[in-house]
Protein backbone atom coordinates (compact mmCIF):
# COMPACT_ATOMS: atom_id res chain seq x y z
CA UNK A 1 0.00 0.00 0.00
CA UNK A 2 1.10 3.43 -0.76
CA UNK A 3 0.24 6.31 0.80
CA UNK A 4 1.11 10.15 -0.32
CA UNK A 5 0.65 12.96 2.23
CA UNK A 6 1.09 16.62 0.88
CA UNK A 7 2.39 18.99 3.47
CA UNK A 8 3.10 22.67 3.64
CA UNK A 9 5.40 24.98 4.86
CA UNK A 10 4.09 27.90 6.59
CA UNK A 11 5.00 30.78 8.34
CA UNK A 12 3.52 30.21 12.43
CA UNK A 13 0.54 32.84 12.27
CA UNK A 14 0.48 33.13 15.76
CA UNK A 15 3.65 34.66 15.78
CA UNK A 16 2.78 37.08 13.12
CA UNK A 17 3.05 41.17 13.79
CA UNK A 18 1.14 43.63 11.83
CA UNK A 19 3.55 47.10 10.95
CA UNK A 20 1.04 48.89 12.22
CA UNK A 21 2.57 52.27 10.14
CA UNK A 22 2.63 50.50 6.88
CA UNK A 23 -0.27 48.00 7.56
CA UNK A 24 1.72 44.57 6.15
CA UNK A 25 2.99 41.85 7.66
CA UNK A 26 6.15 41.55 9.21
CA UNK A 27 7.49 38.11 8.87
CA UNK A 28 10.84 38.41 10.02
CA UNK A 29 11.81 36.28 12.16
CA UNK A 30 8.80 34.47 12.16
CA UNK A 31 8.67 30.79 11.78
CA UNK A 32 8.18 28.32 9.53
CA UNK A 33 6.29 25.24 10.34
CA UNK A 34 4.98 21.90 9.05
CA UNK A 35 0.97 23.14 8.53
CA UNK A 36 -0.77 21.63 11.20
CA UNK A 37 -3.69 20.00 9.42
CA UNK A 38 -0.93 18.65 7.43
CA UNK A 39 0.99 17.01 10.39
CA UNK A 40 -2.21 15.73 11.36
CA UNK A 41 -2.46 13.98 7.96
CA UNK A 42 1.07 12.79 7.90
CA UNK A 43 0.13 11.42 11.31
CA UNK A 44 -3.02 9.42 9.99
CA UNK A 45 -0.62 7.92 7.01
CA UNK A 46 2.19 7.23 9.64
CA UNK A 47 -1.04 4.88 11.49
CA UNK A 48 -1.20 3.17 7.99
CA UNK A 49 2.52 2.37 8.21
CA UNK A 50 2.36 0.95 11.35
CA UNK A 51 -0.76 -1.25 11.00
CA UNK A 52 -0.39 -2.25 7.21
CA UNK A 53 3.22 -1.77 6.44
CA UNK A 54 2.28 1.22 4.16
CA UNK A 55 5.27 3.07 2.42
CA UNK A 56 4.78 6.63 3.20
CA UNK A 57 5.85 9.17 0.66
CA UNK A 58 5.37 13.29 1.50
CA UNK A 59 5.07 15.88 -1.32
CA UNK A 60 5.39 19.58 -1.21
CA UNK A 61 5.58 22.30 -3.28
CA UNK A 62 7.64 25.41 -2.10
CA UNK A 63 11.07 26.81 -1.95
CA UNK A 64 14.40 24.64 -1.08
CA UNK A 65 13.52 25.80 2.60
CA UNK A 66 10.83 23.34 2.67
CA UNK A 67 13.07 20.91 2.42
CA UNK A 68 13.38 21.22 5.96
CA UNK A 69 9.51 19.85 6.71
CA UNK A 70 10.48 16.83 4.53
CA UNK A 71 13.22 16.01 7.00
CA UNK A 72 10.86 16.66 9.77
CA UNK A 73 8.42 13.80 8.10
CA UNK A 74 11.23 11.75 7.68
CA UNK A 75 12.27 11.84 11.40
CA UNK A 76 8.24 11.17 12.34
CA UNK A 77 8.55 8.01 9.90
CA UNK A 78 8.15 8.86 6.44
CA UNK A 79 9.82 6.68 3.98
CA UNK A 80 10.31 9.20 1.00
CA UNK A 81 10.13 12.91 0.34
CA UNK A 82 9.97 14.77 -2.58
CA UNK A 83 9.83 18.71 -3.16
CA UNK A 84 8.53 20.17 -5.94
CA UNK A 85 11.14 23.44 -6.20
CA UNK A 86 11.06 25.25 -9.81
CA UNK A 87 10.79 28.78 -10.11
CA UNK A 88 7.62 27.56 -12.74
CA UNK A 89 5.36 26.97 -9.74
CA UNK A 90 6.21 30.31 -8.16
CA UNK A 91 3.13 32.56 -7.62
CA UNK A 92 0.37 29.87 -7.99
CA UNK A 93 -3.26 30.32 -6.28
CA UNK A 94 -5.14 26.90 -5.20
CA UNK A 95 -5.76 25.42 -8.77
CA UNK A 96 -2.58 26.41 -10.08
CA UNK A 97 -0.82 24.36 -6.80
CA UNK A 98 -3.46 21.52 -7.80
CA UNK A 99 -2.32 21.35 -10.74
CA UNK A 100 1.38 20.75 -9.75
CA UNK A 101 0.41 18.09 -7.05
CA UNK A 102 -1.57 16.50 -9.14
CA UNK A 103 1.21 15.84 -12.09
CA UNK A 104 3.92 15.31 -8.90
CA UNK A 105 1.00 12.05 -7.90
CA UNK A 106 0.33 10.46 -11.39
CA UNK A 107 4.00 10.26 -11.40
CA UNK A 108 4.18 7.92 -7.97
CA UNK A 109 1.49 5.72 -9.15
CA UNK A 110 0.26 3.02 -8.29
CA UNK A 111 -1.04 4.38 -5.06
CA UNK A 112 -4.23 3.83 -2.42
CA UNK A 113 -4.76 6.81 -0.23
CA UNK A 114 -4.16 10.72 -0.50
CA UNK A 115 -3.71 12.56 2.25
CA UNK A 116 -3.80 16.34 2.80
CA UNK A 117 -4.50 18.69 5.82
CA UNK A 118 -8.10 20.23 5.98
CA UNK A 119 -6.51 23.86 5.35
CA UNK A 120 -3.17 25.84 5.55
CA UNK A 121 -2.73 28.46 8.48
CA UNK A 122 -1.31 30.94 5.98
CA UNK A 123 -4.11 30.67 2.82
CA UNK A 124 -7.02 29.16 5.08
CA UNK A 125 -8.26 28.08 1.80
CA UNK A 126 -9.32 24.22 2.53
CA UNK A 127 -9.39 24.18 -1.34
CA UNK A 128 -6.23 22.50 -2.94
CA UNK A 129 -7.68 18.73 -1.40
CA UNK A 130 -10.97 18.97 -3.04
CA UNK A 131 -9.15 20.45 -6.69
CA UNK A 132 -5.93 18.08 -6.63
CA UNK A 133 -9.01 15.59 -6.03
CA UNK A 134 -11.24 16.54 -8.96
CA UNK A 135 -7.77 17.02 -11.64
CA UNK A 136 -6.38 13.41 -10.71
CA UNK A 137 -10.58 12.15 -11.17
CA UNK A 138 -10.76 10.43 -8.00
CA UNK A 139 -13.35 10.82 -5.04
CA UNK A 140 -12.88 13.12 -2.17
CA UNK A 141 -13.65 13.07 1.57
CA UNK A 142 -13.00 16.13 3.62
CA UNK A 143 -13.11 17.36 7.22
CA UNK A 144 -12.18 13.35 7.87
CA UNK A 145 -12.22 12.78 11.72
CA UNK A 146 -10.73 9.01 11.15
CA UNK A 147 -10.18 6.36 9.13
CA UNK A 148 -9.98 2.64 9.24
CA UNK A 149 -8.78 0.61 6.38
CA UNK A 150 -10.73 -3.18 4.85
CA UNK A 151 -8.47 -5.59 3.12
CA UNK A 152 -10.61 -5.01 0.02
CA UNK A 153 -9.49 -2.19 -0.62
CA UNK A 154 -12.12 0.10 0.47
CA UNK A 155 -11.82 2.51 3.90
CA UNK A 156 -14.68 3.74 6.23
CA UNK A 157 -13.64 7.51 6.65
CA UNK A 158 -15.55 9.19 9.55
CA UNK A 159 -16.53 12.91 8.13
CA UNK A 160 -17.78 15.33 10.66
CA UNK A 161 -19.27 18.69 9.73
CA UNK A 162 -21.41 21.64 11.72
CA UNK A 163 -24.25 19.55 13.07
CA UNK A 164 -23.66 15.70 11.81
CA UNK A 165 -21.24 13.19 10.94
CA UNK A 166 -21.07 10.71 8.45
CA UNK A 167 -20.05 7.63 8.17
CA UNK A 168 -18.74 7.03 4.44
CA UNK A 169 -17.53 3.81 2.69
CA UNK A 170 -15.07 4.67 -0.31
CA UNK A 171 -13.16 3.07 -2.83
CA UNK A 172 -9.75 3.40 -2.50
CA UNK A 173 -7.96 5.70 -4.40
CA UNK A 174 -9.48 8.73 -2.51
CA UNK A 175 -8.10 11.82 -1.55
CA UNK A 176 -9.11 12.42 2.23
CA UNK A 177 -8.54 15.88 3.62
CA UNK A 178 -7.67 15.80 7.51
CA UNK A 179 -8.91 17.67 10.66
CA UNK A 180 -6.23 18.91 12.21
CA UNK A 181 -8.20 19.00 15.78
CA UNK A 182 -9.43 15.41 15.72
CA UNK A 183 -5.13 14.22 15.51
CA UNK A 184 -2.73 14.55 17.72
CA UNK A 185 0.62 13.85 16.08
CA UNK A 186 3.43 11.89 17.30
CA UNK A 187 7.09 13.33 18.06
CA UNK A 188 9.88 12.56 15.82
CA UNK A 189 12.35 10.22 17.60
CA UNK A 190 16.09 10.64 18.04
CA UNK A 191 16.39 7.81 15.99
CA UNK A 192 14.69 9.46 13.36
CA UNK A 193 16.22 13.00 13.39
CA UNK A 194 19.59 10.83 13.07
CA UNK A 195 17.85 8.85 9.95
CA UNK A 196 16.68 11.60 8.57
CA UNK A 197 20.06 14.34 8.49
CA UNK A 198 21.97 11.06 7.75
CA UNK A 199 20.90 8.53 5.39
CA UNK A 200 17.38 9.92 3.76
CA UNK A 201 17.65 11.99 0.78
CA UNK A 202 14.99 14.69 0.00
CA UNK A 203 14.17 14.47 -3.91
CA UNK A 204 13.85 17.83 -6.02
CA UNK A 205 11.51 17.45 -8.73
CA UNK A 206 11.23 20.59 -11.37
CA UNK A 207 8.27 21.23 -13.26
CA UNK A 208 10.01 19.32 -16.47
CA UNK A 209 9.84 16.06 -14.33
CA UNK A 210 6.26 16.01 -13.77
CA UNK A 211 4.89 16.38 -17.29
CA UNK A 212 1.78 18.93 -16.81
CA UNK A 213 1.06 21.94 -19.43
CA UNK A 214 3.22 24.54 -18.00
CA UNK A 215 0.81 27.39 -18.78
CA UNK A 216 -1.47 25.28 -16.07
CA UNK A 217 1.24 25.96 -13.34
CA UNK A 218 2.49 28.83 -10.74
CA UNK A 219 1.23 32.82 -11.63
CA UNK A 220 0.44 31.78 -15.17
CA UNK A 221 -2.01 29.11 -14.51
CA UNK A 222 -3.72 30.86 -11.57
CA UNK A 223 -7.13 32.10 -12.62
CA UNK A 224 -7.31 34.06 -9.21
CA UNK A 225 -4.50 37.06 -8.46
CA UNK A 226 -4.33 39.24 -5.48
CA UNK A 227 -5.25 42.66 -6.31
CA UNK A 228 -4.24 44.17 -2.84
CA UNK A 229 -3.55 43.34 0.56
CA UNK A 230 -4.09 44.98 3.83
CA UNK A 231 -3.85 45.16 7.87
CA UNK A 232 -7.30 44.26 8.97
CA UNK A 233 -9.16 47.73 10.10
CA UNK A 234 -10.56 47.11 13.07
CA UNK A 235 -13.74 48.94 14.28
CA UNK A 236 -13.94 52.36 15.75
CA UNK A 237 -13.63 52.26 19.19
CA UNK A 238 -16.17 53.09 21.35
CA UNK A 239 -16.12 54.46 24.97
CA UNK A 240 -14.22 52.33 27.77
CA UNK A 241 -14.39 53.63 30.97
CA UNK A 242 -11.69 53.10 33.44
CA UNK A 243 -11.98 54.39 36.89
CA UNK A 244 -15.53 53.77 37.39
CA UNK A 245 -17.34 51.45 40.18
CA UNK A 246 -18.81 48.46 39.54
CA UNK A 247 -22.42 50.40 39.94
CA UNK A 248 -21.28 52.74 37.82
CA UNK A 249 -20.26 50.59 35.33
CA UNK A 250 -23.23 48.52 35.00
CA UNK A 251 -25.80 51.79 34.60
CA UNK A 252 -23.67 52.96 32.38
CA UNK A 253 -23.98 49.46 30.25
CA UNK A 254 -27.53 49.71 31.33
CA UNK A 255 -28.21 52.92 29.29
CA UNK A 256 -26.54 51.69 26.19
CA UNK A 257 -28.67 48.74 26.09
CA UNK A 258 -31.53 51.04 26.31
CA UNK A 259 -30.21 53.45 24.34
CA UNK A 260 -30.52 50.77 21.54
CA UNK A 261 -33.14 49.04 21.97
CA UNK A 262 -31.32 45.85 22.89
CA UNK A 263 -33.41 45.25 26.01
CA UNK B 1 -12.25 33.36 -23.01
CA UNK B 2 -14.94 35.56 -23.99
CA UNK B 3 -15.51 37.11 -20.67
CA UNK B 4 -19.37 38.84 -22.34
CA UNK B 5 -20.23 34.94 -23.32
CA UNK B 6 -20.47 34.81 -18.81
CA UNK B 7 -23.59 36.59 -17.36
CA UNK B 8 -25.69 36.80 -14.59
CA UNK B 9 -25.44 35.87 -10.42
CA UNK B 10 -25.64 32.72 -9.41
CA UNK B 11 -26.52 31.39 -5.90
CA UNK B 12 -25.77 28.01 -4.79
CA UNK B 13 -28.51 27.27 -2.02
CA UNK B 14 -27.31 24.76 0.72
CA UNK B 15 -29.96 22.45 2.00
CA UNK B 16 -30.03 19.98 4.95
CA UNK B 17 -32.92 18.08 5.72
CA UNK B 18 -34.87 19.64 3.22
CA UNK B 19 -34.53 22.80 4.93
CA UNK B 20 -32.58 25.40 3.38
CA UNK B 21 -29.88 27.21 4.99
CA UNK B 22 -29.80 30.57 6.29
CA UNK B 23 -26.58 31.17 5.25
CA UNK B 24 -28.27 30.70 1.09
CA UNK B 25 -30.69 33.68 1.83
CA UNK B 26 -27.67 36.05 3.04
CA UNK B 27 -26.33 35.01 0.00
CA UNK B 28 -29.17 36.35 -1.38
CA UNK B 29 -29.10 39.44 -0.34
CA UNK B 30 -25.80 40.54 -1.59
CA UNK B 31 -26.51 38.49 -4.73
CA UNK B 32 -29.59 40.88 -5.39
CA UNK B 33 -27.14 43.77 -4.99
CA UNK B 34 -24.77 42.58 -7.86
CA UNK B 35 -27.18 41.82 -10.13
CA UNK B 36 -29.09 45.21 -9.50
CA UNK B 37 -25.42 47.05 -9.91
CA UNK B 38 -24.47 44.84 -12.94
CA UNK B 39 -27.87 45.28 -15.17
CA UNK B 40 -28.15 41.70 -14.55
CA UNK B 41 -30.53 38.66 -13.05
CA UNK B 42 -30.02 36.40 -10.03
CA UNK B 43 -30.65 32.59 -10.00
CA UNK B 44 -30.29 30.24 -7.00
CA UNK B 45 -29.02 26.49 -7.82
CA UNK B 46 -31.41 24.55 -5.37
CA UNK B 47 -30.24 20.70 -4.98
CA UNK B 48 -31.77 18.14 -2.80
CA UNK B 49 -34.67 15.99 -2.28
CA UNK B 50 -37.90 17.21 -1.18
CA UNK B 51 -36.90 20.64 -1.29
CA UNK B 52 -39.25 22.58 -4.26
CA UNK B 53 -41.63 24.07 -1.35
CA UNK B 54 -38.87 26.33 -0.68
CA UNK B 55 -38.88 27.93 -4.61
CA UNK B 56 -41.26 30.72 -3.57
CA UNK B 57 -39.40 31.51 -0.26
CA UNK B 58 -36.41 32.16 -2.05
CA UNK B 59 -37.86 34.32 -4.75
CA UNK B 60 -39.63 36.42 -2.15
CA UNK B 61 -35.62 36.81 -0.31
CA UNK B 62 -34.95 38.41 -3.67
CA UNK B 63 -34.37 35.39 -6.47
CA UNK B 64 -35.61 35.89 -10.14
CA UNK B 65 -35.31 32.64 -10.59
CA UNK B 66 -35.23 29.36 -8.93
CA UNK B 67 -33.78 26.49 -10.61
CA UNK B 68 -34.79 23.48 -8.45
CA UNK B 69 -33.19 19.54 -8.97
CA UNK B 70 -35.18 17.70 -6.70
CA UNK B 71 -33.70 13.68 -6.60
CA UNK B 72 -33.54 11.11 -4.24
CA UNK B 73 -29.97 10.72 -4.87
CA UNK B 74 -29.43 14.60 -3.36
CA UNK B 75 -30.94 13.41 0.32
CA UNK B 76 -27.89 13.92 2.02
CA UNK B 77 -24.98 16.08 0.82
CA UNK B 78 -22.10 14.09 -1.31
CA UNK B 79 -19.56 15.09 -3.03
CA UNK B 80 -19.78 13.53 -6.40
CA UNK B 81 -23.60 13.86 -7.02
CA UNK B 82 -23.96 17.50 -5.87
CA UNK B 83 -21.28 18.40 -8.41
CA UNK B 84 -22.26 17.05 -11.20
CA UNK B 85 -25.78 18.10 -10.50
CA UNK B 86 -24.68 22.08 -10.18
CA UNK B 87 -22.15 21.27 -13.00
CA UNK B 88 -25.12 20.52 -15.38
CA UNK B 89 -27.16 23.99 -14.79
CA UNK B 90 -23.73 26.08 -14.91
CA UNK B 91 -22.08 24.69 -18.00
CA UNK B 92 -25.09 25.31 -19.39
CA UNK B 93 -26.06 28.84 -17.66
CA UNK B 94 -22.27 30.45 -17.98
CA UNK B 95 -22.88 32.22 -15.23
CA UNK B 96 -20.61 35.26 -14.35
CA UNK B 97 -20.52 35.10 -10.81
CA UNK B 98 -21.40 31.86 -8.75
CA UNK B 99 -21.70 32.49 -4.41
CA UNK B 100 -21.38 29.73 -2.13
CA UNK B 101 -22.08 29.31 1.48
CA UNK B 102 -18.65 28.83 3.03
CA UNK B 103 -19.51 26.09 5.26
CA UNK B 104 -18.54 22.70 4.94
CA UNK B 105 -20.54 21.36 2.41
CA UNK B 106 -19.95 24.62 0.63
CA UNK B 107 -15.95 24.38 1.13
CA UNK B 108 -16.46 20.83 -0.41
CA UNK B 109 -18.44 21.60 -3.54
CA UNK B 110 -16.91 24.63 -4.50
CA UNK B 111 -13.07 23.78 -4.93
CA UNK B 112 -14.57 20.32 -7.05
CA UNK B 113 -16.99 22.25 -9.26
CA UNK B 114 -14.04 25.28 -10.07
CA UNK B 115 -11.63 22.65 -11.02
CA UNK B 116 -14.34 20.92 -12.77
CA UNK B 117 -14.69 24.53 -14.56
CA UNK B 118 -11.29 25.18 -14.60
CA UNK B 119 -11.93 28.82 -12.85
CA UNK B 120 -11.05 30.20 -9.89
CA UNK B 121 -12.53 30.19 -6.48
CA UNK B 122 -11.79 32.83 -3.72
CA UNK B 123 -12.58 31.00 0.00
CA UNK B 124 -13.72 31.93 3.00
CA UNK B 125 -15.01 35.99 1.62
CA UNK B 126 -16.05 38.52 4.08
CA UNK B 127 -16.35 41.28 1.44
CA UNK B 128 -17.55 41.20 -2.05
CA UNK B 129 -18.04 44.48 -4.70
CA UNK B 130 -18.83 44.57 -7.82
CA UNK B 131 -17.61 46.75 -10.81
CA UNK B 132 -20.23 47.89 -13.22
CA UNK B 133 -18.52 45.92 -15.85
CA UNK B 134 -19.08 42.86 -13.57
CA UNK B 135 -15.82 42.52 -12.45
CA UNK B 136 -15.99 40.87 -8.93
CA UNK B 137 -13.54 42.30 -5.90
CA UNK B 138 -13.44 39.44 -3.66
CA UNK B 139 -12.03 40.42 -0.25
CA UNK B 140 -11.13 37.81 2.43
CA UNK B 141 -8.87 37.19 5.69
CA UNK B 142 -5.60 35.34 5.58
CA UNK B 143 -2.56 34.46 7.97
CA UNK B 144 -5.14 33.75 10.76
CA UNK B 145 -6.68 36.99 10.13
CA UNK B 146 -4.11 39.21 10.97
CA UNK B 147 -4.06 40.91 6.79
CA UNK B 148 -6.84 40.97 4.21
CA UNK B 149 -6.28 40.30 0.74
CA UNK B 150 -8.82 40.89 -2.50
CA UNK B 151 -8.94 38.70 -5.43
CA UNK B 152 -9.96 39.24 -8.81
CA UNK B 153 -10.36 36.39 -11.53
CA UNK B 154 -8.86 38.98 -14.31
CA UNK B 155 -9.45 36.45 -17.48
CA UNK B 156 -11.40 33.24 -16.37
CA UNK B 157 -15.27 33.60 -15.54
CA UNK B 158 -17.30 31.90 -13.74
CA UNK B 159 -15.23 34.24 -10.78
CA UNK B 160 -16.39 32.27 -7.57
CA UNK B 161 -16.19 33.09 -4.06
CA UNK B 162 -17.59 30.78 -1.04
CA UNK B 163 -18.69 33.03 1.49
CA UNK B 164 -18.57 33.57 5.34
CA UNK B 165 -21.96 32.62 6.79
CA UNK B 166 -22.87 35.43 9.20
CA UNK B 167 -21.38 38.22 6.97
CA UNK B 168 -24.19 38.92 4.43
CA UNK B 169 -27.36 40.46 5.53
CA UNK B 170 -30.40 38.68 4.33
CA UNK B 171 -32.90 40.72 2.28
CA UNK B 172 -36.96 40.78 4.37
CA UNK B 173 -39.14 38.71 2.66
CA UNK B 174 -41.19 40.10 0.07
CA UNK B 175 -44.09 37.73 -0.64
CA UNK B 176 -45.12 40.12 -3.69
CA UNK B 177 -42.13 39.56 -5.50
CA UNK B 178 -42.40 37.57 -8.70
CA UNK B 179 -39.90 35.11 -10.25
CA UNK B 180 -39.89 31.85 -12.10
CA UNK B 181 -39.24 28.13 -10.92
CA UNK B 182 -37.33 25.65 -13.36
CA UNK B 183 -37.57 22.34 -12.32
CA UNK B 184 -34.46 20.18 -14.18
CA UNK B 185 -33.82 16.59 -14.03
CA UNK B 186 -31.09 14.83 -12.74
CA UNK B 187 -29.08 12.06 -13.93
CA UNK B 188 -26.71 10.32 -11.93
CA UNK B 189 -23.60 9.39 -13.29
CA UNK B 190 -23.39 6.18 -10.80
CA UNK B 191 -19.78 5.05 -11.53
CA UNK B 192 -18.47 8.23 -11.12
CA UNK B 193 -19.81 8.21 -7.81
CA UNK B 194 -17.55 5.96 -4.97
CA UNK B 195 -18.70 7.23 -2.07
CA UNK B 196 -21.65 6.04 0.04
CA UNK B 197 -22.69 6.68 3.04
CA UNK B 198 -22.70 3.65 5.69
CA UNK B 199 -24.40 5.93 8.63
CA UNK B 200 -25.87 9.54 9.53
CA UNK B 201 -25.14 10.91 13.23
CA UNK B 202 -26.82 14.21 13.85
CA UNK B 203 -25.78 16.05 16.99
CA UNK B 204 -28.67 16.91 18.67
CA UNK B 205 -29.71 20.59 17.64
CA UNK B 206 -29.66 22.88 20.61
CA UNK B 207 -32.11 25.62 20.14
CA UNK B 208 -29.36 27.84 21.61
CA UNK B 209 -27.19 27.67 18.20
CA UNK B 210 -24.49 30.71 18.96
CA UNK B 211 -24.66 31.62 15.01
CA UNK B 212 -28.34 32.22 15.09
CA UNK B 213 -28.49 34.22 18.64
CA UNK B 214 -29.38 37.72 18.65
CA UNK B 215 -27.79 38.30 22.53
CA UNK B 216 -23.94 36.61 22.96
CA UNK B 217 -22.68 36.40 26.46
CA UNK B 218 -19.33 35.50 25.61
CA UNK B 219 -17.09 33.94 28.19
CA UNK B 220 -13.17 34.72 27.99
CA UNK B 221 -10.09 33.10 29.99
CA UNK B 222 -10.81 35.73 32.53
CA UNK B 223 -14.26 33.81 33.06
CA UNK B 224 -13.64 30.82 36.00
CA UNK B 225 -15.44 27.95 37.39
CA UNK B 226 -16.74 30.24 40.28
CA UNK B 227 -17.81 33.58 38.15
CA UNK B 228 -19.45 31.12 34.78
CA UNK B 229 -23.16 31.19 36.85
CA UNK B 230 -22.32 34.93 36.37
CA UNK B 231 -22.23 35.03 32.65
CA UNK B 232 -25.22 32.06 33.04
CA UNK B 233 -27.49 34.26 35.13
CA UNK B 234 -26.75 37.49 32.64
CA UNK B 235 -27.57 35.39 29.71
CA UNK B 236 -30.69 34.44 31.20
CA UNK B 237 -31.96 38.06 32.02
CA UNK B 238 -31.12 39.39 28.51
CA UNK B 239 -32.30 35.89 26.69
CA UNK B 240 -29.19 35.25 25.60
CA UNK B 241 -27.22 32.47 24.50
CA UNK B 242 -23.62 31.44 26.05
CA UNK B 243 -20.41 31.75 23.83
CA UNK B 244 -17.10 32.20 24.49
CA UNK B 245 -13.40 32.23 22.85
CA UNK B 246 -10.61 29.70 22.38
CA UNK B 247 -9.02 29.72 25.75
CA UNK B 248 -12.82 28.74 27.38
CA UNK B 249 -12.95 25.95 25.39
CA UNK B 250 -9.26 24.57 26.41
CA UNK B 251 -9.97 25.20 29.87
CA UNK B 252 -12.74 23.68 29.51
CA UNK B 253 -15.55 26.27 30.31
CA UNK B 254 -17.71 26.25 27.20
CA UNK B 255 -18.11 22.92 24.12
CA UNK B 256 -16.47 23.71 21.51
CA UNK B 257 -19.38 24.26 19.36
CA UNK B 258 -19.81 27.43 21.30
CA UNK B 259 -16.44 28.88 20.40
CA UNK B 260 -16.45 31.83 18.45
CA UNK B 261 -13.34 33.09 16.51
CA UNK B 262 -11.10 31.99 13.24
CA UNK B 263 -11.28 28.28 14.47
CA UNK B 264 -14.91 28.96 15.94
CA UNK B 265 -17.86 30.42 13.93
CA UNK B 266 -18.32 33.76 13.12
CA UNK B 267 -21.38 35.60 14.94
CA UNK B 268 -22.85 38.71 14.01
CA UNK B 269 -25.65 39.22 16.90
CA UNK B 270 -27.73 42.38 17.94
CA UNK B 271 -25.67 42.22 21.27
CA UNK B 272 -22.28 40.50 21.93
CA UNK B 273 -21.12 41.53 25.81
CA UNK B 274 -17.50 39.50 26.26
CA UNK B 275 -17.14 38.94 29.91
CA UNK B 276 -13.29 38.42 30.64
CA UNK B 277 -12.40 37.86 26.59
CA UNK B 278 -8.80 39.68 25.81
CA UNK B 279 -9.31 39.79 22.52
CA UNK B 280 -7.26 38.12 20.42
CA UNK B 281 -7.28 38.84 16.83
CA UNK B 282 -8.51 35.31 15.91
CA UNK B 283 -11.31 36.25 18.05
CA UNK B 284 -11.96 39.35 16.62
CA UNK B 285 -11.93 37.61 13.75
CA UNK B 286 -15.39 36.18 14.09
CA UNK B 287 -17.58 38.44 16.19
CA UNK B 288 -16.37 42.15 15.28
CA UNK B 289 -19.03 42.41 12.62
CA UNK B 290 -21.92 42.44 15.54
CA UNK B 291 -23.94 45.19 15.90
CA UNK B 292 -23.29 46.84 19.24
CA UNK B 293 -20.12 45.37 21.51
CA UNK B 294 -19.84 46.05 25.48
CA UNK B 295 -16.73 44.11 27.03
CA UNK B 296 -15.74 43.98 30.72
CA UNK B 297 -12.22 43.12 31.53
CA UNK B 298 -9.77 44.17 34.13
CA UNK B 299 -7.12 44.60 31.79
CA UNK B 300 -7.55 47.99 31.21
CA UNK B 301 -5.52 47.65 27.71
CA UNK B 302 -7.52 44.31 26.80
CA UNK B 303 -7.43 44.87 22.59
CA UNK B 304 -11.34 43.60 22.79
CA UNK B 305 -11.81 47.01 23.98
CA UNK B 306 -10.77 48.29 20.75
CA UNK B 307 -13.69 47.23 19.03
CA UNK B 308 -16.09 47.69 22.22
CA UNK B 309 -18.97 49.86 22.00
CA UNK B 310 -19.15 50.58 25.57
CA UNK B 311 -16.08 48.74 27.82
CA UNK B 312 -15.59 48.72 31.25
CA UNK B 313 -12.56 48.22 32.99
CA UNK B 314 -13.44 46.78 35.85
CA UNK B 315 -14.04 43.17 38.18
CA UNK B 316 -16.26 40.65 36.44
CA UNK B 317 -17.53 39.59 40.70
CA UNK B 318 -18.80 43.11 40.89
CA UNK B 319 -19.83 44.50 37.72
CA UNK B 320 -21.93 41.62 36.34
CA UNK B 321 -24.01 41.05 39.75
CA UNK B 322 -24.63 45.00 39.65
CA UNK B 323 -25.98 44.78 35.72
CA UNK B 324 -27.87 41.63 36.43
CA UNK B 325 -29.87 43.57 39.01
CA UNK B 326 -30.20 46.92 36.67
CA UNK B 327 -31.53 45.09 33.88
CA UNK B 328 -34.21 43.13 36.51
CA UNK B 329 -34.86 46.47 38.02
CA UNK B 330 -35.57 47.87 34.38
CA UNK B 331 -37.72 45.04 33.25
CA UNK B 332 -39.87 45.36 36.13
Amino acid sequence: MRVICCLKQVPDTTEIKIDPVKGTLIREGVPSIMNPDDKAGLEVALQLKDKYGAEVVVLSMGPMQATEIIREAFAMGADRGILLSDFKFAGADTLATSSALAGAIRKLEPYDIIIMGRQAIDGDTAQVGPETAELLDLPQVSYVKSLEYKEDGTCLVTRKVEDRSYVLRVKTPVVLTVLGEEVEPRYMSVAGILKAFREMEVEIWSADKIDVDVTTLGLKGSPTQVKQSFGKQLKAAGHTYDNVSAAEGAKLILEALIDKNLL
Amino acid sequence: MELSAYKNVYVIAETRDGKVQDVSYQLLGKGREIADKTHSSLHVILAGYNIKNAAQDLIAHGADEVIVIDSRDLQEYLTEPYVQAVYSVVEERKPNIILVGATSIGRDLAPRLSARLRTGLTADCTKLEVEEDGSLFMTRPAFGGNLMATIISPNHRPQMSTVRPGVMKKLEADSQRKGTVTNVTFQLDRPKSLVEIVKVIRKVQSSDRIEDAKILVSVGRGICQETYPLAVELAKVLNGTISGSRASVDCGTIEQARQVGQTGKTVRPNLYIALGVSGAIQHLAGMEESDFIVAINKDRYAPIFKVADVGIVGDIKQVVPALIEEIKKYKQ
